[in-house]
């Protein structure tokens, strides 16, 4: 009942992470031969351009490892496409709602 | 038909009157950047640009720093785009699209073979993209002459390219190729793997597909069916035999790596899986001067012009590749040299000593990219606002990967950086 649930529902703290954003991540340090560790990646920040700094042979690189990991083809011309790196949680939401495998 | 934009075709008629709409829309200024992204509204911007006697302007990168460069330069340029976010800072035109069911009558422009057609740029070594000129005639005959080798003289083919049209290499092979032999250009630049297969499925055979290194790469290893193509063309780094031979099986088809520099555009081709000798394009010669340094010239080279590789002349037309000269970078087709780098590096305020660092392929990703790495004595700079200070200099593969601050640079007595001091920085501060 609502009287007895916690007075404000607090969101979750940008910090924190799903068991799949830290496998991405990791997915993406190792694929790119990054300078940082996955739990540097903040969840919220931009992948592309500013933010972690990938340019588009990097995004390359990620959707290679989405496709043999995910069994997902991203593609240009879907919608979805400029959403997903926005972050590495819009990657992973996008991963989450599309995978095969 | 002169083109497909989403699998619907492009009459000559309709390019025609295109190129007519455009020239007359286009402003006053005689230099253009045109850096539209769909293949075809670049193809028809060139072409207007020309029938307008404009010069196109074609740098490697369009940072605000070579924008700035490119002003100093022609002051008169203008940016011709279609994407109405474009950030350059030049007078922008934004491509006239109209809707398609009406075409005037056009009349197909008669363009001198002397006139000037496009500046091309390399990045020079003191900050300064240096100009180079590319008349109308000799472009055409450049590609001519790779047609010929290429087997696509007939016309018959349509090209998709995952290249851009403003890199030398897309201008050549996937905008000139369709407008010299008449082979059709698809307007779309797909990216993905799954795109690319889509848009080569979409186009009609015999189709080329006009690709790199980095994307053959990534097409054989994203376990996509691969449609049917009759050619495939590869530039812009040396593929290696056993990825030659692999792309030539999946795809059932010759593999033809092209080889070529921005000053004197394509000049040889290789079937790699078969050999690794290059074969120059009919006219072209090569010497060797004393210091080791291979000069190209004849066909439509115009003037005698050094090669930044390591050449070494085999017999007859025919040439060996061993990598390049030790000042130069190429990441993915985009060319640089550490002096530029170092310059550009080192021209930062706050900045007291830095310097690229080569990398070996060791660090090559899964597409075969090998980033720069670089070191810089910069105490007041964190890595964040170094970076963003970077990226408005340098293009943004050049960035480096890592970059390492240190407290001083191992300069040796006489000021110089030896390779192996670097490596052993290197060593100290890089993960394993």
């Amino acid at each position: 009942m609502p009287d007895n649930a916690s007075p404000v529902r607090q969101p979750a703290p940008p910090a924190s992470s799903t068991a799949l954003e830290r496998e991405v991540a990791e997915l993406i340090v190792q694929a790119l031969n990054l300078d940082v560790t996955a739990a540097e990646i903040p969840p919220d920040a931009p992948l592309y351009g500013e933010g972690l700094g990938l340019d588009s042979i990097d995004i390359l690189e990620i959707a290679l490892v989405v496709s043999k990991q995910y069994g997902i083809q991203l593609r240009a011309d879907s919608e979805e496409n400029e959403h997903i790196f926005r972050s590495l949680r819009h990657l992973v939401d996008y991963i989450t709602a599309h995978r095969t495998k | 038909m002169v083109a497909y934009r989403s699998g619907k075709p492009v009459s000559a008629r309709h390019f025609v009157a295109d190129v007519a709409r455009v020239a007359a829309s286009l402003p006053a200024g005689d230099h253009v950047l045109n850096v539209c992204l769909d293949r075809y509204r670049f193809t028809v911007g060139f072409a207007a640009s020309l029938a307008a006697g404009k010069v196109s302007l074609l740098p490697s990168t369009h940072t605000p720093e070579v924008i700035r460069q490119l002003r100093v330069f022609a002051p008169d340029a203008f940016c011709l785009t279609d994407d109405s976010a474009c950030d350059i800072d030049l007078p922008k035109i934004l491509f006239p699209e109209v809707a398609t069911s009406i075409v005037a009558e056009g009349v197909v422009p008669d363009i001198d073979a002397g006139q000037l057609a496009a500046y091309v740029f390399t990045s020079g070594s003191t900050g300064t993209p240096l100009p180079y000129k590319k008349t109308w005639g000799r472009l055409l005959r450049c590609v001519r002459d790779g047609a010929q080798r290429l087997g696509l003289l007939d016309g018959r083919h349509t090209i998709v390219g995952t290249v851009p049209p403003q890199h030398m290499y897309g201008f050549e092979s996937s905008v000139l190729l369709g407008l010299q032999t008449g082979s059709a250009i698809c307007a779309e630049r797909p990216f993905y793997p799954a795109d690319i297969c889509t848009i080569l499925a979409q186009a009609p055979r015999p189709r080329v597909l006009v690709s790199t290194p980095v994307h053959l790469r990534a097409l054989l290893a994203a376990e996509v069916d691969l449609p049917q193509v009759d050619l495939v063309v590869s530039a812009t780094a040396p593929l290696s035999r056993d990825l030659a031979r692999e792309v030539e099986d999946k795809f059932a088809t010759r593999l033809l790596e092209i080889y070529g520099s921005t000053e004197t555009g394509q000049i040889a081709t290789r079937r790699t899986a078969q050999t690794l000798e290059w074969q120059l394009w009919p006219g072209v010669t090569l010497t060797l001067k004393d210091d080791g340094q291979a000069w190209a010239q004849g066909g439509h080279v115009e003037q005698p012009t050094p090669m930044c590789d390591v050449l070494e002349l085999t017999e007859g037309d025919r040439f060996l590749l061993h990598g390049r000269m030790a000042d130069l970078v190429n990441i993915a087709g985009k060319r640089s040299s550490l002096a530029y780098l170092n310059h550009q590096l080192n021209s930062i305020p706050g900045v007291l000593d830095g310097t690229f660092f080569l990398l070996d392929d060791s660090h090559a990703s899964s597409t075969g990219v090998t980033r720069v790495a670089a070191f810089v004595v910069a105490p007041s700079l964190n890595a964040a606002a170094l970076t963003e200070e970077l990226r408005r200099r340098i293009d943004p593969v050049f960035l480096p990967r890592p970059l390492m601050f240190v407290e001083r640079l191992p300069r040796n007595g006489t000021g110089k950086l030896p390779q192996e001091a670097l490596r052993e920085l290197a060593a100290r501060h890089m993960r394993p």
